[in-house]
């Protein structure tokens, strides 16, 4: 709770500072108000369950964790932003204040317990992404980003809005715990509760871009500045996934059979289309948004079968995969500066400027192959404990076909994935040496780091939660 | 704990390697393989074979799910085990010869892998047991993509995502397990055993394992990543991918797939033995038209490899410890041979039968050696492949006489191959290549005279070796034939 309250003091203080002269303080400053707030929700760590605002916010320690990512993945995308400050386009201070907002939207999705401040937080988080996808504003293809992202997440929130109206018409209530009153009366056939469960997972699964919602997905990922898309491919989607399984498991876990059966047809469909697009993209942003669409699959994968162990399952792929895209996307940063502009005055962010990266940048290319194997899910990185905890669930609800679908999906993966090592390691290319900011070096070997280490003793997560 | 120490010494070697530059890496590596062997050595001296598991850790690793951190060695691990850290430090020695670029990657890599087989042979635990299996892949596919042919990428591209192909529906197989094992759930390799399956799920679980350690040893129709592997990779990959690397799909066989499918091996068993037999056949008729040398040991391998998958199949006594004692064989011969080709092509450019011819008024050593290793290949009695191959062809004939005269064209057909090969590279007239073609240096010298030695010792002695596995194979025949 405390995170929300300074995060919204702090994203106006970091607009009092932007209207001073004093620009350099903004990264630094930025950076110290997220760990202030990482501190400041560690205080409530171990409470078990509370209840704040008149009953609107809760916290535990799943809540805790969870929140604990997106914090993480915010500081690590902030420490990112050094390019800003030489930009005399760029508005800094505007932007850090925007991603803090958004951080407090994220928050409050993750933490609800009323979907009046569900919509709140989404709301929070979404118009602040709108804006800044935006960011680049002579670049048409920002704009265009920024104007789909809108257009789509508009009419998601509306779908959202109409699902909650009707849940309130059947259950007579906006809270989670009502919900879940009704759903232990077993609702039997009542359409309109039914229609309301189903238009509210709509209005959220847009917004972790699981197929057939996730058609915005590829071209925002695309036209919005690198370091917004890391922004969107890890914060919002763990606070997405967060509020699904807030939903699902203290709501309408008593009700698992009705709605499992749309939820694992929503999966498999994610699993197929994020993964057969993703080996025909040329661009390697395009493929990365692609790849966030498969691994939103992976975490619904835990959402569907939704057992004890979902949580943990779901907070280390989330963890996992958040520190994955964040290198993955650091590295597309620093490598796609270097290269020449393409034709159409866009940066050139396909494969090709990965090739040789390994000669002359070892570093950059073990951050970048450590990222790609954990995305993949290959052992002795996190990402293959993510799927393993993520599988092992749907192994334990009985789901042996969704189980083995999904694995068919990670060989279709590796596809993808391997293509950047392969480029890295063995074609030649031009690229000469990489500067990289130290604060942007720390991120890039942190994030590899923690996912190796991960990845040899899974135990660390776990023993926390 | 001798057996962690066993894991970490490679790796540590390895860390080591990786971070002192220059041209003191190599001999780091070779000297954390030979300290691995040392220890090897001390277990086998200490070991028990009647003793089931012993040397024996256990850590916790994913408490809430029961998965730890635990390994240890019987008969079975301990072969296998001395298997690698034997061979390591010639395959490390086999590259001096050579100029790798970045040769601290390279020869770190090497360790790398030898530290994740060793934790293949050695885990108890199934968890622990895929992510040595996986992770041996890594470094491998390294090797073969960075230093590898110039038709490299697609080649190791196809290895890597067909061998993890495989090894994902072992996973899949694993997980399922996993939740069948009573109470609190359990990944101990030995709560797998006896869990009373269907005979349903059994197929299915047994088709899982097949494909992920058919592909990796690989049995017909399975291999066509194989032999192209095989050619595009440097030398010392080469030899890690067939000297010791198919060994964990024999291994895997041997400890996941017998004793928990037994219902599974009476339903496809036989399918999978006519496969294997098949392979035998095929391999051996393919390298009798080879005019690459590699290719040609490649395409043996695959028969001699289908060779164990068929004893294996065959699931008896004869079989069983006939597959373990030529894993070792194998892998000291095809280690031997795929280094001579290296020999030879590294000083005519060629490896082109063709091409060649000649050698042994030249190189007498060279071809001394080569018609040792070569005729263990061929499994001449009092060679170390014999062994082997008796017992191998004894344990098919016990289950089905007809299999057993099908697979037992394999030692007619591996002569003439092998003889084929040695007769058009060594024998015969110089050609232009050959014509200064000098003999072994001290380096080959170290490497080839004790692979020659280990050829004859085994041929000569394998009661040694086989005394070590026999209680263990017996353990593994025990609970494949308990209802």
């Amino acid at each position: 709770m405390y995170p929300i309250i300074l995060l919204s003091v702090f994203g106006i203080a970091t607009l009092f500072i932007g209207l001073s002269k004093s620009r350099n303080l903004l990264l630094p400053s930025a950076l110290l108000f997220i760990i202030l707030a990482f501190l400041s929700s560690v205080v409530d760590w171990g409470g078990g369950q509370a209840l704040y605002f008149f009953e609107m916010l809760r916290v535990n320690n799943n809540i805790i964790a969870f929140g604990f990512i997106v914090l993480l993945s915010a500081f690590m995308v902030v420490a990112m932003t050094g390019g800003f400050l030489d930009d005399e386009e760029a508005q800094p201070a505007e932007y850090f204040a925007l991603m803090l907002f958004s951080l407090v939207g994220a928050l409050v999705m993750i933490g609800f317990e009323n979907m009046i401040m569900f919509f709140l937080g989404l709301e929070i988080l979404s118009i602040a992404m709108y804006v800044l996808a935006g960011s680049e504003k002579r670049n048409l293809r920002s704009n265009e980003a920024s104007l789909k992202y809108f257009l789509m997440g508009a009419f998601a929130s509306g779908i959202l809005l109409f699902g909650i109206g009707l849940l309130y018409a059947a259950t007579g209530s906006f809270d989670l715990q009502g919900y879940k009153a009704y759903s232990l009366l077993n609702p039997g056939q009542n359409p309109m509760f039914h229609a309301g469960l189903i238009l509210l997972l709509v209005g959220m699964l847009f917004k972790i871009s699981a197929a057939p919602f996730h058609f915005w997905t590829p071209d925002v990922y695309d036209g919005s500045p690198t370091i917004f898309t890391t922004f969107m491919a890890t914060v919002v989607k763990t606070a997405g996934v967060a509020a699904i399984y807030r939903v699902l498991a203290e709501s309408f876990a008593p009700i698992h059979s009705q709605w499992w059966i749309i939820l694992a047809t929503i999966t498999i469909l994610t699993l197929l289309i994020g993964n057969i697009s993703a080996v025909y993209q040329s661009s390697f942003k395009r493929m990365l948004a692609y790849s966030a669409i498969s691994h939103a699959g992976y975490l619904l994968i835990a959402l569907t079968a939704l057992t004890e162990k979902s949580v943990t399952a779901i907070i280390f792929y989330s963890l996992a995969y958040s520190l994955a895209t964040i290198s993955a996307f650091g590295v597309l940063i620093l490598v796609s500066r270097v290269h020449p502009l393409t034709e159409d005055g866009q940066p050139n962010e396909s494969f090709e400027i990965f090739n040789g990266l390994a000669a002359k940048n070892p570093a950059l290319a073990f951050v970048l192959t450590v990222s790609m194997l954990s995305l993949a899910g290959i052992p002795l990185t996190a990402g293959f404990w993510g799927k393993f905890l993520v599988l092992s669930t749907a192994a334990e609800r009985g789901l042996y076909g969704l189980l083995v679908f999904a694995m068919l999906m990670a060989v279709i993966g590796l596809f993808y994935y391997l293509k950047v090592v392969i480029a890295v390691y063995t074609k030649e290319g031009e690229t000469g040496r990489i500067r990289v900011a130290p604060f942007f070096k720390i991120v890039l070997i942190a994030a590899a780091v923690a996912t190796i280490l991960f990845g040899l003793v899974p135990g660390l997560v776990e023993s926390v939660l | 704990m001798l057996t962690l120490i066993l894991i970490l010494i490679p790796l540590a070697a390895a860390l080591i390697t990786l971070l002192g530059k220059g041209s003191g890496a190599k001999l780091v590596a070779l000297g954390g393989s030979i300290a691995a062997l040392v220890v090897t050595l001390f277990i086998w001296q200490k070991f028990d074979p009647t003793g089931g598991t012993q040397f024996a850790f256990r850590y916790p690793w994913l408490e809430s799910l029961g998965i730890s951190f635990s390994g240890g060695i019987d008969g079975i691990s301990l072969l296998l085990v001395f298997l690698t850290t034997f061979l390591t430090p010639f395959i490390i020695l086999s590259g001096f010869g050579q100029q790798y670029k970045n040769e601290s990657t390279f020869y770190a890599l090497i360790l790398f892998m030898e530290s994740a087989l060793i934790g293949v042979f050695v885990a108890t635990d199934a968890f622990l047991f895929y992510l040595f299996f996986e992770a041996a892949l890594i470094p491998v596919y390294f090797l073969s993509a960075v230093w590898g042919g110039p038709n490299r990428r697609p080649v190791t591209f196809k290895f890597f995502v067909y061998t993890m192909f495989g090894s994902f529906f072992m996973l899949v197989a694993l997980i399922y397990l996993y939740f069948q094992t009573p109470g609190y759930h359990s990944s101990d390799i030995n709560a797998f055993y006896n869990l009373g399956l269907s005979t349903g799920a059994q197929s299915l679980v047994f088709l899982a394992f097949f494909l992920a350690f058919g592909i990796k040893m690989p049995i017909f129709p399975l291999h066509t990543w194989q032999p192209d592997t095989y050619v595009e990779s440097p030398t010392p990959a080469t030899m890690l991918l067939s000297g010791i690397m198919l060994k964990m799909g024999v291994y895997g066989m041997v400890r996941f797939l017998l004793p928990i499918t037994p219902l599974g091996l009476e339903k496809w068993g036989h399918l999978a033995i006519i496969l294997a037999v098949i392979g035998i056949v095929y391999g051996s008729v393919i390298a009798i038209q080879q005019r690459d040398m590699k290719r040609l040991i490649a395409y043996s391998s695959l028969a001699h490899v289908c060779l164990m998958g068929a004893g294996i199949f065959s699931a008896n006594t004869q079989g069983l410890q006939g597959a373990m004692i030529q894993s070792l064989s194998h892998g000291i011969n095809v280690v031997g041979l795929f280094f001579i080709i290296e020999i030879i092509q590294s000083r005519t450019q060629s490896r082109f039968l063709s091409e060649l011819g000649g050698i042994t008024q030249k190189a007498p050593q060279l071809s001394t050696l080569f018609m040792i290793i070569l005729l263990g290949s061929v499994a001449l009695p009092l060679t170390n492949g014999f062994v082997g191959e008796f017992l191998l062809l004894a344990g098919v004939f016990q289950y089905n006489n007809w299999l057993g005269a099908v697979a037992g064209l394999t030692i007619i057909l591996a002569a003439v191959y092998m003889l084929r090969l040695y007769q058009k590279a060594i024998f015969g007239q110089q050609s232009e290549l050959t014509t200064h073609f000098s003999d072994l240096n001290a380096t080959e010298r170290m490497v080839l005279v004790p692979l020659a030695l280990m050829v004859i010792w085994i041929g000569v002695y394998p009661n040694m070796f086989l005394k070590i596995t026999e209680p263990a194979v017996t353990h593994i025949l025990q609970v494949v034939s308990a209802p």
